[in-house]
């Protein structure tokens, strides 16, 4: 028996790899490490067009960001307004609007912010649905 | 308190003398006299929270209807709130309770139309007073006590009022989708609930915010139904197999 032996694929820190911030005054929010300046930190910018996910320039530690998925290929040391153009053209914001990462955070703030009258609409809303899907099961259980 | 001084002479002019009780002493008292403390705490009247506005749900904490959520109808002295279930809808009748043991949620109940004057009666002290002597066990009840004790009557003005207030407010309720049985359900904390972390007041959310939170409620009203269709196929999917 043979056996392929793959080199497991990291997500690395390197420049151009997009971060989720997840401490701080940015918490939430993405930016594009520009600059590696040691082992624990590094240089990140985060120029989206949209308000809610702008980070400005500034270093910040490895232990404050999560590796995403998204990379761009830029070289090192870039301005602002030049990581924009390549941010534009990577469709950086749309990517990220459309991940599941993303998608599932807002999820979760927004039930976070029910009141409690929502939360019991909602968990009306959910057996409903669970019935549903439970009776047309037994419909195909039975018919097959 | 104070002895009368005295002028007196002195030479030309005359000079004021305070009465000799009033002289300094010479020693010092060799024991320090104990000054009472002063208070300085005043009696306020109390104010309910900002929450506590009539027409607000509230979740019982305590007592024989904890967990139920209940209507506000007034804010009595005290600490003291009047709720009513309504009672044709979870059993909770007209009641006093303790502000302290009540959570206030951010979902109001119009109380139009709700007899004010007899909310008013209501709230007297002496309409939830006990009939001492009625309610006194007697020494032949005691003798008794093998026997089922009598059903407590529930007096027919008291269920006369619950029906004139609650009729006008179960009216209001009935006008929102999914209120009634929203009273209806009592309030449990299950796995990973942290009341600390819920939301209970929409002031903490910015108007436009709530808005959206609304929209998103709607959204996934419609969701269910996209979902089950979604759900449904690759439940078929899996089992024509």
């Amino acid at each position: 028996m043979s056996a392929t032996v793959e080199s497991p694929s990291w997500r690395t820190v390197e420049v151009g790899r997009l971060v989720l911030i997840n401490n701080g005054p940015y918490a939430g929010r993405i930016a594009a490490i520009v600059e590696i300046i040691s082992e624990k930190r590094v240089l990140v910018d985060g120029p989206s067009s949209d308000e809610k996910l702008v980070v400005p320039k500034g270093a910040i530690a490895l232990s404050d960001v999560f590796l995403t998925d998204l990379n761009l290929e830029i070289p090192r040391a870039l301005r602002t307004s030049t990581l924009k153009q390549f941010w534009e053209k990577g469709e950086i914001d749309n990517k990220w609007k459309e991940s599941k990462w993303f998608q599932r955070a807002q999820r979760t703030e927004r039930r976070k912010a029910l009141t409690d009258f929502q939360r019991f609409q909602l968990l009306r809303a959910k057996k409903q649905q669970r019935y549903e899907v439970r009776k047309a099961l037994a419909k195909v259980k039975a018919a097959a | 308190m104070s002895q009368p001084s005295t002028q007196k002479k002195f030479g030309k002019s005359t000079r004021e003398v305070p009465h000799p009780s009033q002289k300094v002493q010479k020693w010092y008292p060799a024991t320090d006299e104990s000054k009472p403390k002063k208070v300085r705490k005043t009696l306020r009247p109390w104010a309910p929270r900002d929450s506590l506005t009539p027409g607000t749900v509230l979740i019982l904490l305590a007592g024989r209807f904890r967990g139920k959520r209940v209507v506000l109808l007034k804010t009595l002295d005290q600490g003291v709130l009047l709720v009513t279930g309504p009672f044709k809808i979870n059993g909770v009748p007209l009641r006093r309770v303790n502000s302290r043991y009540v959570i206030a949620t951010s979902q109001k109940i119009d109380l139009a139309g709700v007899d004010q004057a007899k909310i008013d009666e209501v709230s007297e002290p002496k309409y939830f007073a006990r009939d001492a002597a009625k309610d006194k066990a007697s020494e032949e009840a005691f003798f008794k006590q093998g026997e089922q004790p009598q059903k407590k009557e529930i007096s027919s003005s008291r269920a006369a009022d619950q029906k004139t207030i609650d009729k006008a407010l179960i009216a209001n309720i009935k006008k929102v989708d999914q209120l009634a049985s929203y009273l209806a359900s009592s309030f449990s904390l299950r796995k990973g609930d942290k009341p600390h972390e819920m939301k209970w007041e929409n002031s903490q959310i910015a108007d436009g915010e709530s808005r959206e939170l609304g929209m998103a409620l709607c959204q996934l009203h419609l969701d269910v139904e996209a979902s089950v269709t979604l759900i449904l196929a690759s439940v078929i999917e899996v089992f024509s197999q």
